[in-house]
């Protein structure tokens, strides 16, 4: 589905990406770890196409098409979903209303009909429940006022409606309690299928006791350093990171 | 030819000083960003009788049905009055009833369009509440400019009784090179709530100059609201004295500029009285080469303790050649007060645009989105739904190719 080669890219000049290479087979979930600076968020924006993000070598295709060449819309409608890092607020823009815009371009974008006001509201409710969140929030503007663990789930939530073939998740455990981590790992098990690939980017552990991954890879230094499976996670966990990053020196 | 509103002493003053004053000058501190030049090249003349509503702008414009009372104005000249009223609301015409408040509070002196709409008036409406009468429902009062080469001056007095209630939509709108040239004057008596709305959506070749002039008494609560959308040449300027102890006002703007289009906001705000709160906010959205300005005094008196004062103006710049004159400016006489005011000037952000575009959203439709989210904070506390429905069909009108279609509606 996903597949990443020799990616060097970095912001305002700087490489940060030195050379990544990663596949990412449909139905895979595999995370992404490694400690701060190594370049997991500036992975997560490159496949999003944020702006002033480069891409100074290498290639990404997502199901054969070159990523890199399409617009950050063209990318959502093709099924490459963000759950963002630090989602932003955006006043005066009604929740409701922004999601049902973006639901119509990705199915018009898929040849498929747009929801009218009644089929898009039922389709909501039912994906509110599986992130846990109050009706009163698709009222609001996208994310004012949400707490953290909310915007998370707003996050979660516009997945689960948009129904993405690939859902990249940066960070979004951070700065989660317990609860919210549980019901954001609940979200993204309720996404999970055999057509449906997780690409989840995080510093800790715990995300991934909920969401069990197929793989995990650690990144330091702007490229993959390891990969295996899921007990890499909570080898990491126990050992820190520096360990990797003294194999991967001693490796080269 | 309808008869003249005010008595002929008054009208001869006020002529005779527009001839000492002339027109302004930017050479004058308070027209500083405006060049009425291309107005007063031209030769104006009256429309002699009613001329019909254009077929363009009437069923837009048109609120009768949804109005308590509806006047209507060609060219300045009454053309129809509809709806039933209420009681305890008296809406009439000025050039039928007279009034001894009125130009009472506009200032014909050293304001030179004010001087010549009093030499010139010839009608314009005129609404009273009684004491505790609180009216729901609004009063829409049109005003549509016909032609080339005709001015007109209309004329509005609305006294809020004591403890009364009530809420004004001034529509301005028409077709062609015609100059409106409007004085408002409202008077909230003690513990009065006025609720007034001023859209001006003039023809884009059209000049329009307008002075609202409010008048606090004791406990009052005046909320107006200035949306400018039309215009070649515009200026709009609010007025308030709060002249009583407890008052409250807020002003409300929005401007919006397209193509090579001029629109100038003025407003003072006399802090006379103590124990007095006024919240100002004025929003611009300026594209291609328009010009916005926005010059808000706020004076906060020597005797005008307690007195909380808030002044904003926050500007959106849509292209590269627009530009934005910003003159928050506060005068503080007293060291007793809460006040703030400051200004802002930006593109649309990148962060909400890529957020929106990362769901699917098109750019384009992206940017519509949040040009209408930055004006919504303005429009959608405006409780008259009409007029919400008024202002997203001109700004659209305005910048088709920036917004998407009906956006927003949904709110």
């Amino acid at each position: 589905m996903l597949e990443i080669k020799n990616l060097h890219a970095g912001i305002e000049g700087k490489e940060i990406l030195k050379g990544l290479t990663l596949s990412v087979g449909t139905g895979e979930v595999h995370a992404i770890m490694g400690p701060n600076g190594s370049g997991k968020s500036t992975l997560a924006n490159v496949l999003s196409g944020r702006p002033r993000y480069e891409v100074t070598q290498g290639s990404v295709t997502f199901e054969g098409k070159d990523l890199l060449a399409m617009a950050t819309e063209e990318r959502a409608r093709e099924g490459v979903f963000l759950a963002m890092q630090y989602p932003v607020e955006i006043p005066g823009v009604n929740n409701i209303y922004f999601l049902k815009a973006a639901v119509n371009a990705v199915r018009k974008h898929r040849g498929e009909e747009e929801l009218d006001a009644m089929e898009f509201l039922q389709l909501a409710r039912e994906k509110m429940k599986v992130v846990d969140l109050d009706e009163a929030f698709m009222n609001r503007a996208v994310n004012e006022g949400f707490s953290g663990g909310e915007k998370k789930r707003n996050e979660i939530f516009q997945m689960a409606v948009l129904d993405p073939k690939l859902a990249i998740l940066d960070e979004t455990d951070s700065g989660l309690d317990i609860d919210a981590l549980r019901i954001v790992a609940q979200g993204v098990n309720a996404l999970r299928s055999e057509k449906h690939s997780v690409l989840c980017i995080t510093h800790y552990q715990r995300l991934l006791t909920y969401l069990v991954p197929d793989f995990v890879h650690v990144l330091a230094g702007g490229r993959i350093v390891k990969s295996g499976g899921k007990e890499l996670a909570l080898e990491l966990e126990q050992k820190g990171y520096e360990w990797i990053e003294q194999e991967a020196v001693a490796a080269r | 030819m309808t008869s003249a509103l005010f008595p002929l002493t008054i009208r001869e003053q006020a002529a005779q000083r527009f001839e000492q004053l002339g027109w302004p000058t930017p050479r004058q501190e308070e027209w500083k960003y405006t060049n009425v030049a291309p107005i007063s090249k031209i030769q104006w003349k009256s429309a002699g009788q009613a001329a019909s509503i254009g077929q363009a702008g009437a069923p837009d414009l048109n609120m009768a049905g949804r109005a308590l009372v509806e006047l209507t104005f060609v060219n300045g000249v009454f053309v129809s009055k509809t709806g039933g009223g209420a009681k305890g609301l008296k809406v009439s015409r000025l050039a039928e009833e007279q009034s001894e408040k009125l130009a009472k509070y506009a200032d014909y002196q050293d304001h030179p369009f004010t001087a010549l709409n009093t030499a010139n008036a010839n009608d314009g409406a005129l609404i009273v509440t009684e004491a505790g009468a609180a009216i729901e429902g609004f009063i829409h009062i049109l005003y549509f400019g016909s032609g080339d080469e005709v001015w007109s001056h209309p004329r509005n007095l609305i006294l809020a009784g004591r403890n009364s209630q009530l809420t004004v939509v001034e529509t301005y709108a028409g077709e062609g090179r015609y100059f409106t040239n409007a004085v408002t004057e409202i008077v909230a008596e003690e513990g009065a709530v006025v609720d007034h709305y001023k859209i001006e959506c003039e023809s884009s070749s059209a000049y329009h100059v307008g002075t609202i002039q409010i008048h606090q008494e004791r406990s009052s609560n005046v909320t107006a609201r200035s949306v400018a959308v039309g215009g070649a040449l515009v200026r709009n300027e609010v007025n308030a004295a709060l002249k009583g102890e407890g008052c409250s006002l807020a002003l409300e703007g929005l401007f919006i500029g397209a193509g090579s289009q001029h629109i100038d906001n003025k407003t003072v705000i006399d802090h006379a009285r103590p124990h007095c709160e006024s919240m100002e906010l004025y929003k611009g959205i300026l594209d291609g080469n328009a010009r916005g300005v926005f010059d808000g005094r706020v004076i906060v008196g020597v005797g005008a303790q307690k007195t909380v004062a808030r002044q904003t103006n926050k500007n959106l710049l849509l292209s590269e050649t627009a530009i934005i004159d910003s003159k928050p400016t506060l005068e503080i006489h007293n060291d007793d007060v809460k006040c703030n005011h400051g200004s802002t000037i930006g593109q649309l952000a990148e962060e909400p645009l890529f957020y929106l575009r990362s769901r699917g959203i098109g750019e384009e439709e992206a940017r519509g989105l949040l040009i209408y989210a930055f004006a919504s904070e303005i429009v959608d506390r405006m409780k008259v739904e009409p007029v919400r429905e008024l202002i997203r069909r001109a700004m659209f009108q305005q910048m088709p190719d920036r917004l998407p279609e009906r956006r927003g509606a949904s709110r």
